[in-house]
C-alpha cells in the first residue's frame, strides 16, 4: 500500500487586515494537509474567508502568522523573485472570472505560462494548442476570448493553468460564472483529466453542486477551519 | 526574454485604439517640436548668411554692431589701421547695405548690395553664369540665384535696371551658400561701385575683413582693435553674437521656450493620460501576469518596452512627417528657412523620451501596487 506525498501543508496560519479598531481576522489559527491525487475544496458561505487561505497558500498574500510547507519547501522563507519563480513553475491558476487576455488569441492566452518560463514563443504556442486539443478547443485556438462562451473561457483558464504542467492547481470559484450544467461538466472534466496521484487541485467554491468530485472538503466560518469532510470521490 | 516583449508588444498593438491614441499624441509632440526647433534653425543660419557667404576669417566693426544687416560705418582710417596691426595677414573692406532697385517694367524692389574689395574681390560669390571680372564692366553686377532671384524679374547677363538714377547691368549670375533671412534679392558689385551708387553717411566701410597670420594672433589683433575703438570677432563669435541678439533681444527665444513647452504638455497630457488609460485598463491583467508569477523587474520591462515602442514609433512618424512637411514647402518656397539638423533630431528624441518616461512613471506605480490577491476576489 503505497503512503499519499503530502502536497501542502498549512499550519497554525492567522491572516489579518487592518490595526487597531479597523482589524479583521480573515484566518484564524488554520491547519491542514492537502496531499497529491486529492481535489481539496475550501467551503464556506460569502465572506466566510475562504479566498484567504488560497492566496496564502499559493505564495501570493503573506500571512502574519504561521507557515505553508509545498513538498520541502516553506514557501515564505523565499525572497518574492523565488516566490514569483515558485508560483510560476508549481502552481496553475484558475481564476473567478478567468482574467484572460481580450486582445490576445485564445492560444496566445493559453501560452503565457510558458512566455513568462522564458521558452521560445513558437513552442510555447505548440504546446499550448495541445492543451486546447485536450479541453477540446482546438478549433478556437486563433478566436479572441470575447468569440467564446462563458464555459469556453472557463475551458481555455483550465488549459493555461495547466500548460506549464504545475504540481498545484488553484481553483477560484470555478463555476461562479457558469450554469449548472457547465458547472459540473468542467469539474468532472478536471476530476477525470487533470487530477493525478502526482497533482493536487485546491478549489474554493459555495456551489454545493459540484462536492461530488471533492475528495476532502475544509468547511470555514468567519476565518476559521469548522470541520473537515472525508469523501471518496 | 524576447517571449515577454513580444508579449507587452501584442498586449499594446492589439489595442489598436489606444495604441493610434498614443502614437497621436507622440507624433504630434516630435513633429511640433522638431519642427518650431527647424525653423528657430534656420532663421539663426540665415540671419548669418552674409558670415557664411563671405567666409572672412575675422570681422571688424562697430561695438554697436548687432547682426550682419545693421552694420554701422566706419572711416577709412580704421581699414589703414588695421592692415598696420601686429598678427595681420591682409584686411580689405566690405560695404554692405540695402538699395531700391528699379526694374526694367518701372517697379521697384528692394535688394541687399554687397560691395567686395575692387582689389582683391574678396568675399566674392562662386559665379554660374559670366565671369567675376566683368565685375570690373562698367555698371557691371552679379546678381545671386537663390530663393529670392524671381523678385527681380530673374535677370540673365545683360539685364538693365536702375540704382538710384544710376544705370546697372547684370554681368553674371552667381551662388552663394545661403540666402539671407529678409527675403531680399542680394547683388554683388565691387566696393567703390557700391558707396558711388548708394547713397551713404559720411563713414562707408560696413566691416572690415581680415585674416590673422596665425590663429594664435587673433587675440592680439583683437586687443589692437579694441584699443583703436572697434570691436574684432571671428567668424563664430559674429555669427554667436548675431544668435544671441535674435534669441535674447527680439523675443524670439522667449517664443520658441513658450512653444516648445505649450508642445511638450500637450504630447504629455494626450500620451501620458492615454497610457495610463491603458495601465489602469490592463491593471486586472497585469494583476494575474503578477499572480502567475511575473516578477516587478518583468512587469517594469514589460511597460518600458511598451512605452519607448510607441515614443520611438511616435518619433519616427513625427519626424517623418516633419521632413515631408518641410521639403513640400521648400519645393514650393525656395528661400523656406527650415533646417532639421542632428541637433534638432537630438532635441526631439530627447523631449519624446522624457515625455515616455514621466508617461510610464505612473503606470508603473501603478503597476507595482497591485496585490495580485486582489484577483483572487474578482
Amino acid at each position: 500500500m503505497s503512503m499519499a506525498r503530502t502536497a501542502i501543508k498549512a499550519e497554525k496560519l492567522e491572516k489579518w487586515f487592518g490595526e487597531g479598531e479597523a482589524k479583521t481576522m480573515a484566518l484564524r489559527h488554520v491547519s491542514f494537509e492537502a496531499d497529491f491525487g486529492e481535489m481539496v475544496y475550501i467551503v464556506g458561505p460569502s465572506g466566510s474567508g475562504k479566498t484567504t487561505p488560497l492566496s496564502v497558500l499559493s505564495g501570493i498574500l503573506r500571512p502574519n502568522v504561521g507557515e505553508v510547507w509545498v513538498e520541502e519547501t516553506e514557501i515564505w522563507n523565499l525572497d518574492s523573485n523565488r516566490l514569483a519563480e515558485f508560483r510560476r513553475n508549481k502552481i496553475g491558476f484558475v481564476f473567478q472570472d478567468y482574467h484572460l487576455f481580450p486582445r490576445l488569441s485564445t492560444v496566445e492566452n493559453v501560452a503565457i505560462p510558458l512566455i513568462l518560463r522564458k521558452e521560445d514563443w513558437n513552442e510555447s504556442v505548440q504546446e499550448a494548442t495541445k492543451y486546447l486539443e485536450i479541453v477540446g478547443l482546438r478549433g478556437r485556438a486563433e478566436l479572441l476570448p470575447v468569440k467564446l462562451s462563458g464555459g469556453e473561457q472557463q475551458r481555455v483558464a483550465i488549459a493555461r493553468a495547466m500548460v506549464g504542467q504545475p504540481d498545484i492547481l488553484i481553483m477560484d470559484e470555478p463555476t461562479a460564472s457558469l450554469d449548472g450544467d457547465t458547472g459540473q461538466a468542467i469539474l468532472k472534466f478536471v476530476h477525470e483529466k487533470i487530477l493525478n496521484r502526482d497533482r493536487c487541485i485546491v478549489v474554493v467554491t459555495h456551489d454545493s453542486r459540484i462536492y461530488e468530485f471533492a475528495s476532502r472538503i475544509l468547511k470555514m466560518e468567519d476565518g476559521r477551519l469548522t470541520g473537515t469532510e472525508e469523501r471518496a470521490a | 526574454m524576447k517571449g515577454i516583449l513580444k508579449l507587452a508588444y501584442k498586449l499594446l498593438a492589439n489595442d489598436k485604439a489606444k495604441f493610434t491614441a498614443l502614437l497621436v499624441g507622440i507624433i504630434f509632440a516630435s513633429f511640433s517640436m522638431i519642427f518650431i526647433s527647424s525653423m528657430f534653425v534656420g532663421v539663426m543660419n540665415h540671419s548669418s548668411s552674409t558670415i557664411i557667404n563671405i567666409g572672412a576669417s575675422m570681422w571688424v566693426m562697430d561695438p554697436a554692431v548687432q547682426i550682419p544687416a545693421n552694420s554701422v560705418g566706419m572711416p577709412d582710417y580704421v581699414l589703414d589701421a588695421v592692415r598696420s596691426m601686429r598678427g595681420v595677414a591682409y584686411a580689405v573692406p566690405l560695404y554692405s547695405g540695402t538699395a531700391l532697385v528699379k526694374l526694367s517694367d518701372g517697379s521697384y524692389q528692394a535688394a541687399t548690395v554687397i560691395g567686395v574689395d575692387d582689389n582683391t574681390l574678396f568675399g566674392r560669390p562662386e559665379m554660374v553664369d559670366g565671369r567675376i571680372t566683368d565685375i570690373f564692366a562698367e555698371n557691371g553686377f552679379i546678381v545671386v540665384q537663390d530663393g529670392d532671384y524671381p523678385k527681380l524679374k530673374s535677370p540673365r547677363v545683360g539685364a538693365e535696371f536702375e540704382i538710384n538714377d544710376h544705370r546697372a547691368v547684370i554681368v553674371g549670375t552667381a551662388k552663394v551658400a545661403m540666402s539671407g533671412l529678409f527675403g531680399l534679392p542680394t547683388l554683388y558689385t565691387t566696393y567703390n561701385r557700391a558707396i558711388q551708387y548708394i547713397p551713404n553717411p559720411r563713414y562707408t566701410i560696413s566691416y572690415v575683413l581680415l585674416e590673422p597670420k596665425t590663429p594664435a594672433d587673433i587675440p592680439q589683433i583683437k586687443k589692437q582693435v579694441d584699443e583703436l575703438g572697434y570691436m574684432a570677432l571671428t567668424r563664430n563669435e559674429f555669427m554667436q553674437r548675431s544668435i544671441n541678439y535674435y534669441i535674447f533681444q527680439t523675443g524670439m527665444g522667449t517664443n520658441l521656450l513658450i512653444m516648445t513647452v505649450i508642445t511638450f504638455a500637450v504630447g504629455l497630457s494626450v500620451s501620458g493620460q492615454t497610457f495610463y488609460t491603458f495601465i489602469l485598463e490592463n491593471l486586472e491583467r497585469f494583476g494575474a501576469l503578477k499572480a502567475i508569477g511575473t516578477t516587478s523587474p518583468e512587469l517594469i520591462l514589460m511597460i518600458l518596452f511598451q512605452v519607448t515602442f510607441t515614443a520611438l514609433t511616435g518619433y519616427g512618424l513625427g519626424l517623418g512627417l516633419c521632413t515631408l512637411f518641410v521639403s513640400l514647402a521648400k519645393m514650393r518656397l525656395p528661400s523656406y528657412f527650415a533646417m532639421i539638423t542632428y541637433a534638432n533630431l537630438l532635441l526631439g528624441l530627447v523631449m519624446v523620451l522624457i515625455i515616455a518616461a514621466i508617461s510610464s512613471y505612473a503606470g508603473v506605480r501603478r503597476v507595482l501596487r497591485i496585490e495580485p490577491f486582489e484577483i483572487f476576489r474578482g
